[in-house]
């Protein structure tokens, strides 16, 4: 089951690096349960991130991104205590947010 | 009445409405597609110039293919999106990155390999694309498992 996310983000040399953890399971509709059922698939399909409240990255992804995917993204410049928030939507309809300052 | 109704119609018609806006936001197509060449079909990429620019760090033998570290970035001026595309995966297209003002053209990321193949990496700048491809040889595939 999709779960909490941890973020950090910190800047250094003009550049603020970021790494989000998102608990999620990431199934790729391809694997089987002890039984030999297919366990269907559950995935993050969309992760935005956003600086003060403005998208700056977007992504789509599919199942094939690792279980519990770890993401590091880079901004250019950003000041210690600018916000970060990061958001994602599995297909399920499901989804999780985080926000962190800039350290 | 009657506007109290109309009220009441629009909320509901825009509460079925965000999640499909929402969803519209991933290329179910390209997403869906079972070769590297229909992906990049779907994702309105006819053909892309390889080029050094694009920095791929993959490991050369992936032991787990659960878990196989990339690491992308891109130093062509203007790099607006990054795609990556594992040829002999399933559903090859992988993700797609697209960075606005104040991002960098760089990610970090564990994907799934099923077996041993090629990676691509492709860079948009300025409407156009380029490619990079390194092979990620798989000793235990990740999809199944």
């Amino acid at each position: 089951m999709p779960g909490p996310m941890k973020m950090r983000a910190t800047l250094g040399q003009g550049v603020t690096e970021i790494r989000v953890l998102m608990t999620h399971p990431m199934e790729t509709g391809q694997r089987k349960d002890a039984e030999g059922k297919i366990v269907p698939m559950h995935f993050i399909q969309n992760l935005t991130v956003k600086l003060n409240g403005k998208p700056v990255i977007e992504a789509q992804t599919s199942q094939a991104v690792s279980r519990n995917p770890v993401f590091s993204f880079r901004l250019k410049g950003g000041a210690k205590g600018d916000k970060i928030d990061v958001s994602w939507l599995d297909n399920h309809g499901e989804s999780n947010s985080t926000e962190t300052a800039v350290a | 009445m009657n506007s109290i109704r109309r009220a009441l119609v629009a909320a509901f018609v825009l509460t079925l409405v965000r999640p499909l806006a929402a969803l519209a936001a991933w290329n179910k197509e390209a997403f869906s597609a079972k070769t590297a060449g229909d992906a990049l079909k779907n994702l309105g990429i006819a053909n892309a110039t390889p080029t050094k620019d694009i920095s791929v760090e993959v490991p050369q033998i992936a032991e787990n293919g659960a878990v196989v570290p990339v690491e992308i970035s891109s130093a062509i001026p203007g790099t607006t999106a990054l795609i990556v595309v594992i040829d002999k995966n399933p559903f090859p297209l992988i993700s797609r990155f697209d960075f606005k003002e104040g991002a960098l053209p760089f990610v970090k990321v564990n994907v799934k390999m099923g077996e041993t193949s090629d990676i691509r990496v492709l860079a948009e700048a300025a409407g156009k694309y380029y490619v990079t491809t390194r092979e990620v040889k798989v000793t235990i595939g990740g999809c199944g498992g």
